[in-house]
């Protein structure tokens, strides 16, 4: 499938809001029809629940909900039984710090994060050290605001148990040298995390070539559905994790004092799952794969760097980011607040981000009290960036009119 | 002039440049922060008799928060603590778009009716409001 002018019409929320101008995709993507009719299918044709039924209906459902666990596997190139289905990656990425990290860490263990992680990455690790007297430490990041190996060795040793990081920023754009990573962490014995909710609408994730240990993701960045993520773990760790969370459909056999678990994933997925969400994850996986992660990069490369030429030609702005592997921008325009700033870009129905996008440690970094955030994905168009460019020029010059000029 | 650039240009042009009342002078306070856009402010109020004698603010975020604040800091004058609660109950009706009996009671807050129009910013207008309402109440910090 071809990325060109027919693409929006896959996207149904084009048809109710023909003006929108949605570059927030790194908060979450558009959804395309196939998704949503794959929902609509399981809800109006088997919708009942899995793993329980001796009937046809539900023996259909269960079909359907193990073939999608199939096409993620193979998506992410893991093997079924080392897909987790959780609610989203947050969830995914608190599953590892409280039932890996909780059995494993010990106090004067150390685990590795980095001032990128989204809050989801940072805080179920922050928060497990404080508990085991664990210590937390940040890679340094360079003067671009980036992840290297280089860095990543200067506080990496023999104390490090878990290594917990990004692969893409949601805010920086930029995409984590995790395969030498991982290779030295595994050198010594350490267990890599990574979170790969921004990695995974942009790139082929291949967790075999990688290597990661644990990979969470969500569906919802990657034109799937709200409510549905992804907990990839090796199956030899995962076997030796407990659950979480008991209930139903977890267990083999319950007796008064005893429970046996199911095996690897099914320990994992207590109580009814999301099972139309499931459904529409793996329809999105197959979009993805249809359009192809070429084409969606190549897209993505084009209207990044045209956004980029085009901002570079007005002054008043920082653009904070410009080395962004992909197509994420964050700016501000000097001396105006991030919101004050956002209120223009939603008067012509430009959607973007204004804050700290739930990385509180990154915008410290850039001693900014927030940014803008515009991120591109596939039905995004050069259109699009026109007409954000021309936003971003009225703003500056609305905003200089009646603060006069701010210097950087 | 659009809806937005007119609320803007009222606001921004002088209680943003020109803050009355900022800095703290260690009455009653209360903090308050919003943690998905950083508007952080606190307000505190020298209440004397039931009488408003000093409201002060201090904070960071965007131009309506700050603007609020300074705006506030000098409504509230002297005013019995009956009627800063009336004034900051008819601001929130204003800010929620609602028909008001003698708007003009508000003096100079009457220019954040344009705010009614951008709902996403409404917790912007309201944040150093909500903080001296708490201090009206007696729900100071420590």
């Amino acid at each position: 499938m071809k990325i060109d002018a027919h693409i929006r019409d896959l996207f149904p929320i084009y048809q109710q809001q023909p003006h929108l101008v949605y570059l927030d995709s790194a908060a979450t993507s558009l959804k395309p029809q196939p998704v949503l009719a794959k929902m609509q299918e399981y809800y109006e044709q088997y919708g009942v629940n899995i793993h329980r039924g001796v009937y046809h209906l539900s023996y259909l459902a269960t079909e359907e909900y193990e073939k999608a666990r199939r096409t993620v596997a193979k998506f992410i190139n893991a093997s079924e039984e080392e897909i987790v289905f959780t609610k989203n990656a947050t969830a995914g990425l608190n599953m590892v710090a409280l039932t890996y990290g909780e059995t494993n860490l010990q106090r004067g263990d150390k685990v590795i994060v980095s001032e990128l992680e989204h809050h989801s990455s940072l805080l179920p690790w922050m928060k497990l050290c404080e508990r085991k007297q664990a210590q937390l430490v940040y890679v340094p990041l360079n003067n671009d605001g980036q992840i290297t190996v280089e860095n990543f060795l200067s506080v990496f040793d023999n104390q490090v148990k878990v290594v917990a990081l990004t692969y893409v920023s949601n805010v920086m754009g930029y995409i984590t040298p995790l395969p030498e990573i991982i290779r030295f962490a595994h050198a010594k014995q350490a267990v890599v995390v990574v979170d790969a909710a921004q990695a995974v609408p942009h790139l082929a994730v291949d967790v075999k070539a990688l290597d990661a240990d644990f990979l969470a993701f969500s569906a919802h960045k990657m034109l799937g559905p709200t409510g549905i993520g992804v907990l990839y773990g090796k199956a030899k760790l995962l076997k030796k994790l407990a659950p979480l969370a008991y209930g139903g459909d977890m267990n083999e056999s319950v007796s008064h004092h005893m429970v046996e678990v199911k095996p690897i994933p099914y320990r994992f997925e207590a109580g009814t799952p999301a099972i139309a969400e499931a459904l529409g994850l793996a329809k999105a996986c197959e979009v993805i794969t249809d359009i192809a992660y070429d084409r969606i990069r190549e897209h993505d490369r084009a209207l990044h760097a045209y956004a980029l030429s085009q901002l570079n030609k007005i002054s008043g702005l920082t653009v904070y980011n410009p080395k962004a592997d992909i197509g994420i921008i964050t700016f501000n325009i000097n001396g105006v607040h991030p919101h004050d700033a956002a209120t223009f870009f939603d008067q012509k129905q430009i959607a973007l981000r204004a804050g700290h996008h739930c990385a509180q440690l990154v915008s410290k970094w850039l001693h900014c009290e927030g940014t803008l955030r515009a991120s591109f994905y596939l039905y995004n168009t050069k259109k699009d960036v026109d007409l954000f460019v021309e936003t971003v020029k009225q703003t500056v010059a609305f905003f200089e009119n009646i603060l006069g000029k701010q210097h950087e | 002039m659009n809806d937005l650039e007119n609320l803007y240009r009222q606001v921004i042009m002088d209680h943003y440049k020109n803050p009355r009342n900022k800095g703290l002078k260690g009455f009653p306070h209360v903090h308050i922060k919003n943690p998905s856009c950083g508007d952080d402010i606190t307000v505190e109020a020298e209440i004397i008799n039931k009488q408003v004698k000093q409201v002060r603010h201090q904070g960071s975020g965007c131009s309506i928060c700050c603007s609020s604040a300074s705006v506030l800091s000098e409504l509230m004058l002297n005013k019995s603590v009956d009627e800063a609660r009336a004034l900051v109950s008819k601001y929130y009706a204003m800010i929620k778009g609602e028909a008001l009996d003698h708007p003009e009671a508000l003096e100079e807050a009457i220019v954040y009716q344009g705010v009614a129009k951008f709902p996403a910013r409404i917790k912007c207008a309201t944040i150093a409001w909500k903080a001296f309402e708490q201090i009206l109440n007696g729900e100071t910090d420590e």
